[in-house]
């Protein structure tokens, strides 16, 4: 049976309706309740393997699109499909949420039935926002989602989790609200909330640029690019550790996914205006997200600079405007969900065990987990961009595409590479060599359900490190569209004024 | 391309994978044999390779596409060269003799599997350094070696200075790789490729080009070379990168004799051979090559006279003959350059198996003033480390003798006065090596024991599977030189015209006369460093305290190596922690970017508090209040922007 016609649909409700059915569940049936919110995330995984499958990498328009009227005052659509940029993030999300559920099995005891409707409300809202193609819809997804990740971090945080729930609430509100604003002054502007009809329009240069920074509020502060990126390291230490995995491999990509589906296509000439100053933010949170890493006392704080770090590179990429900073771009924030997503669910399987994110409480862990130790070096390994782990080749092209764009910016990111040896092998030294610390005498070591939880990141480690064709063939063709869209030549703006009016 | 081929790689990194995954459970004390099966195959199809490439066969062929975008595109592959063929068996020669002489060496440790396990890994990634035909792959196998060093440096990690030295020896490297890294990026877009066979197949065409740096203008080619060669800096332990190598001792002592003599330290010198046709284009770079190896040379050797721990003098003169073959690099003799890295491995690698084979006896004692006389205890380690630092010091008819002369003729000959100079620099460091290479072996070997009476009890030959490679590498470090003997002495240059389709041949502007006096005079200073040593050492042991103490500034200077730890802890360590910690984390990051980009909330907070009156302690509330007036606050701005101005 062909059920590709409403593929999407169901990736996105199956676990929106598996949390609301979670409501009918007695609280005290706990073992039924996760149960059933693995049994939800497993299926959609399962639902999303077919787009891996069917997708066809050389078309390069919307596929698996799902288009039906919902507000016709409005022109609003239900208006979902995938391109070559958003496919890998919807694969990335449903595989994400398994791994939360694996690794929450034990650590949440309080409320249970509220954490897994949550985590199920998230995941949907997740993949609704990287399938949206409709402004509308898409905001909705996009405002949705904060309110079950806020309880999230709110409920079953660490001791300061009010702070941080709220710090990151406000945070990403502002963002929104600037952006509501500019969806609607786009729909005013131009009748329609539709997303691919918007990328084939030329908007007057200055609307696009009051409109880059509308949206550019909203994205940034969800990357988090420097200087808006204070929220994520309170958000990730307070949060547990599904809400720090969700956080970094899915939440924080929406921000570099909006620059991708929004600020380049329907603003080109703004983005490349802009480029140079994006450029400038981006390389300084490589450096300074690195260096702030150095004097981290906190396990999950330093993780959370990291990503700062990192997704310096993944904006760093997107702003050089080319093929292989774009493609290195879309695949950083892969390399960056799975490699910091591994990183929280270590740090979570092994805070379980000790109640302590202080570094200097742990030391000679090597001897007391092996296995553990093994996995977290691949992962820190990957973090530092070794050849052959996925973490190479993603800043290579980026670097390559940065430094083809702009010499300097290369050049000043490439430090990136020392900077992030330093921190990461401090902290695996401190961590897991010298000796052994009394407080982590006699732990056991990772269990076989923790195991399994790790292995599908190791294997996508090795996988894109070796093999990395695989997953830039999917978004050859779509950021070859946007490139030439990007790129086209400056008078167009000017010509093309008059025919949206 | 054959399954051959293919094995020299693959076959060691079968051999790690069943380690690491099965060592630790099923193989433990049998380990070594699954890794032994996978280097003595991968060290037999080299051979086979070699005599493909010595009957004319060359191998350059794809594997599979690595990475694809947009217009890059770079693949696995594997070139087999002469240059290639030599390394080849470099590697797998020495490789094979550690890892047999490893039985005994690491017998009994707790961490038997993990061991070997990662010889085969650093096998395995030194062969794809070696044999990949693209800069990238290079690029990989590079990193992975010096992955491999770090867990091998730090295998007993629950030693703080093992660990520091492993973290040390990454990081240092990572700033030569920034350097590299840059450079390979720049080669594809110059060349618009990293394949070795698009990149030289003209290079002088872009001799000319400039490139713009922070508004200065520069040649590519010049700024292409230097870059790579950061990372050769790196690698090879040249200044200023060269702190690393020392510390780098922590390890156990087969991996100083494979890694850190023998083979990754020489991937430098390795990559400058390989990427001769872009240097030759540059004399600023050849210049900076010679120089950084002439003063590296003599730089290391001064350090080497003072110190006490066996490995420590071994690791300073690795670092001092580094320094040799980049001279030979420097001044476009390529193939003397890798003629020393061939020869030099074989009595390095020679010299810290001795040595580990000695530390074995005296139970773990690394300072040579605790030995003494131990010539009598275990012969054939005497016998095989005096051949080794009598072919280091190039004492005539053994290797060493033919590689040193072989560079020093070059730099004599190069014309110029780079030449000259790195010549001066290479004879003096020549003089220098007889003499700390003989001091290692009189303070150890000669004299009366000083360890005391029970030690002196335990001391003991080393075992057949120590001893065995050791008496192998020696008839190298005898022998292996004699596919190069000049011309001038009746030879053929043989290994010189091996390489001469990779490298080039170097020219020599000097007469007969000119290359018999460089001859006889490093003659000469070998056995004038000898004879010093003996004296010092044996015959009036009371003069190097003396000195020690008539010149205790410079003994201590030399001793601290030149305080060069301190500098970089002071200049760069330090204020880098200090920066991060003290500015960056609490003052910036903590008020100044959360007081900005929390003030405009908190401004909205305090308003919405006063207009209420009332407070509810949400702050919920107040948010919703400060989103709604922004909201309207912007409907306005934009439609006024929209109507009024669009």
């Amino acid at each position: 049976m062909d059920y590709s016609h409403s593929l999407l649909s169901a990736i996105i409700f199956l676990p929106v309706f598996g949390g609301l059915f979670l409501f009918v569940i007695g609280r005290e049936n706990k073992a039924v309740i996760k149960g059933i919110a693995l049994l939800v995330t497993v299926l959609d995984f399962l639902l999303s393997l077919p787009l891996f499958i069917k997708f066809d990498k050389a078309a390069s328009s919307m596929q698996f699109v799902e288009h039906y009227k919902w507000i016709p005052t409005f022109d609003i659509s239900y208006y979902v499909g995938v391109d070559g940029i958003s496919i890998l993030m919807v694969l990335l999300s449903t595989l994400t949420a398994i791994l939360c559920t694996l690794v929450s099995w034990n650590a949440i005891k309080d409320k249970v039935k509220e954490f897994y409707i949550s985590l199920l409300l998230v995941e949907g809202f997740m993949i609704g926002v990287f399938c949206s193609l409709d402004m509308f819809l898409f905001y909705i997804f996009w405002e949705a989602m904060l309110i079950p990740m806020y309880l999230i971090i709110g409920v079953w945080g660490g001791p300061k989790r009010i702070y941080a729930a709220i710090k990151f609430f406000l945070y990403t509100l502002i963002g929104s609200v600037l952006m509501l604003v500019a969806i609607i002054a786009l729909y005013l502007h131009t009748g329609t909330f539709d997303i691919v009809k918007l990328m084939s329009m030329a908007l007057p240069y200055k609307m696009q640029i009051v409109l880059f920074w509308a949206f550019f509020a909203a994205f940034a502060v969800k990357v988090p690019m420097f200087p808006v990126h204070t929220w994520l390291p309170d958000a990730h230490t307070e949060a547990p550790a599904a809400g720090s995995v969700f956080l970094a491999a899915i939440l924080i990509k929406m921000g570099a996914y909006g620059f991708l589906r929004f600020s380049l296509p329907l603003f080109p000439d703004a983005s490349r205006a802009i480029a140079p100053f994006m450029t400038v933010l981006s390389v300084i949170a490589i450096i300074y997200g690195g260096i702030i890493c150095f004097s981290q006392t906190d396990l999950k704080r330093l993780i959370a600079y990291s990503s700062v770090s990192h997704m310096g590179f993944v904006t760093l990429g997107i702003f050089a405007l080319n093929s292989q900073g774009i493609q290195g771009g879309i695949l950083q924030m892969i390399n960056h969900g799975v490699v910091t997503g591994a990183m929280f669910l270590a740090i979570g399987m092994v805070y379980e065990r000790t109640h302590t994110r202080q570094i200097s409480d742990y030391g000679g862990l090597a001897d007391v987990m092996p296995i553990f130790a093994a996995f977290f070096m691949l992962f820190t390994l990957a973090a530092i961009g070794l050849p052959g782990t996925n973490g190479f080749v993603g800043e290579f092209l980026i670097i390559l595409g940065g430094f083809t764009a702009n010499k300097t910016a290369g050049v000043f990111a490439a430090t990136g590479i020392i900077i992030g040896a330093v921190y990461m092998l401090n902290l695996y030294q401190k961590i897991f060599f010298t000796g052994v610390n009394e407080g982590i005498k006699g732990l056991k070591d990772l269990t076989i359900r923790e195991i399994v939880t790790l292995i599908p990141l190791i294997v996508l480690v090795f996988w894109i490190g070796f093999y990395p064709n695989a997953f830039l063939s999917f978004m050859d063709v779509s950021v070859g569209k946007l490139i030439v869209r990007v790129s086209a030549d400056s008078l167009k703006a000017v010509l093309n004024v008059a025919v949206v009016h | 391309m054959t399954l051959k081929h293919v094995l020299i790689p693959a076959l060691p990194l079968a051999a790690f994978i069943i380690n690491i995954l099965f060592g630790k459970a099923i193989l433990r004390t049998k380990a070594h044999w699954i890794a032994l099966i996978g280097v003595a195959g991968s060290f037999l199809c080299s051979l086979s390779a070699l005599s493909g490439v010595l009957s004319g066969h060359i191998v350059n062929e794809d594997l599979f596409t690595w990475i694809t975008s947009g217009s890059f595109k770079v693949s696995v592959g594997f070139l087999i060269d002469p240059l290639t063929a030599v390394m080849l068996i470099v590697v797998n020669t020495v490789s094979l003799l550690v890892h047999i002489y490893s039985i005994g060496y690491m017998h009994g440790d707790k961490g038997y599997y993990r061991f070997f396990a990662f010889l085969s890994l650093f096998t395995f990634s030194m062969l794809m350094l070696v044999m990949g035909n693209n800069f990238l792959q290079m690029y990989f196998g590079w990193e992975a070696v010096g992955l491999c060093s770090y867990f091998l440096i730090g295998f007993w990690y629950y030693k703080k200075s093992a660990a520091d030295a492993a973290k040390k020896a990454f990081i240092v490297n990572r700033f030569g790789d920034f350097g590299f890294g840059l450079g390979v990026i720049l080669i594809f877009l110059t060349f618009g490729s990293l394949h070795y066979s698009d990149v030289f197949k003209n290079p002088a065409a872009f001799a000319g080009q400039t490139i713009m740096i922070c508004g200065h203008s520069f040649n590519l080619i010049t700024v292409i070379a230097l870059l790579l060669f950061c990372g050769a800096v790196g690698k090879s332990a040249q200044l200023p990168l060269h702190v690393w190598l020392p510390d780098a001792m922590e390890g156990p002592t087969p991996v100083s004799a494979l890694i850190h003599a023998a083979t990754m330290v020489t991937a430098g010198v390795f990559m400058v051979a390989r990427t001769n046709s872009i240097f030759v284009l540059s004399p600023t770079a050849m210049a900076v090559v010679a120089v950084t190896g002439g003063v590296t040379a003599i730089f290391a050797a001064t350090i080497a006279l003072v110190q006490k721990d066996i490995k420590r003098i071994i690791a300073y003169s690795t670092v001092s003959q580094l320094g040799y073959m980049f001279v030979a690099c420097g001044v476009g003799a390529f193939s003397a350059g890798i003629f020393h890295l061939y020869t030099h491995a074989f009595f390095k690698a020679l010299l810290f198996l001795g040595a580990g084979s000695v530390i074995h006896a005296m139970e773990g004692e690394q300072d040579i003033n605790m030995m003494g006389g131990l010539k009598k205890h275990m012969p054939v380690t005497y016998l095989t480390m005096l051949l080794a630092s009598l072919s280091i010091s190039g004492v005539p008819g053994l290797s060493g003798f033919f590689s040193k002369d072989e560079i020093l003729w070059m730099a004599y000959a190069h014309g110029g006065g780079i030449g000259k100079f790195v010549y001066l620099l290479g004879a003096i460091t020549a003089l220098l090596t007889a003499f700390y290479s003989f001091r290692l072996i009189y303070v150890t070997f000669h004299g009366g024991f000083r360890g005391g009476h029970d030690k002196e009890h335990h001391l003991h030959e080393s075992p057949q599977s120590m001893t065995l490679p050791l008496i192998a590498l020696a008839l190298g470090a005898v022998a292996a030189g004699y596919v190069g003997i000049p011309h001038i002495l009746g030879g053929h240059d043989s290994f010189a015209h091996f390489l001469a389709p990779v490298v080039g041949e170097a020219e020599a502007h000097g007469s007969l006369s000119q290359e018999w006096f460089v001859m006889i005079s490093s003659i000469v200073i070998a056995i004038t460093g000898i004879l010093a040593a003996y004296y010092f050492y044996i015959k009036n042991t009371k003069i190097p305290e003396g000195i020690a103490k008539n010149f205790s500034p410079i003994y201590k200077i030399l001793f601290n190596k030149y305080y060069v730890d301190e500098i970089y802890d002071v200049l760069i360590v330090k204020p880098a922690y200090w920066f991060s910690g003290a500015v960056i984390n609490k003052i910036t990051d903590a008020i100044v970017i959360e007081g900005v980009v929390n003030g405009l909330p908190t401004i909205v907070e305090w308003f919405s508090r006063r207009l209420r009156k009332i407070q509810t302690g949400i702050v919920l509330h107040y948010s919703m209040f400060m989103a709604a007036g922004m909201f309207i606050l912007l409907i306005l701005i934009l439609s006024k922007l929209y109507t009024g101005r669009f």
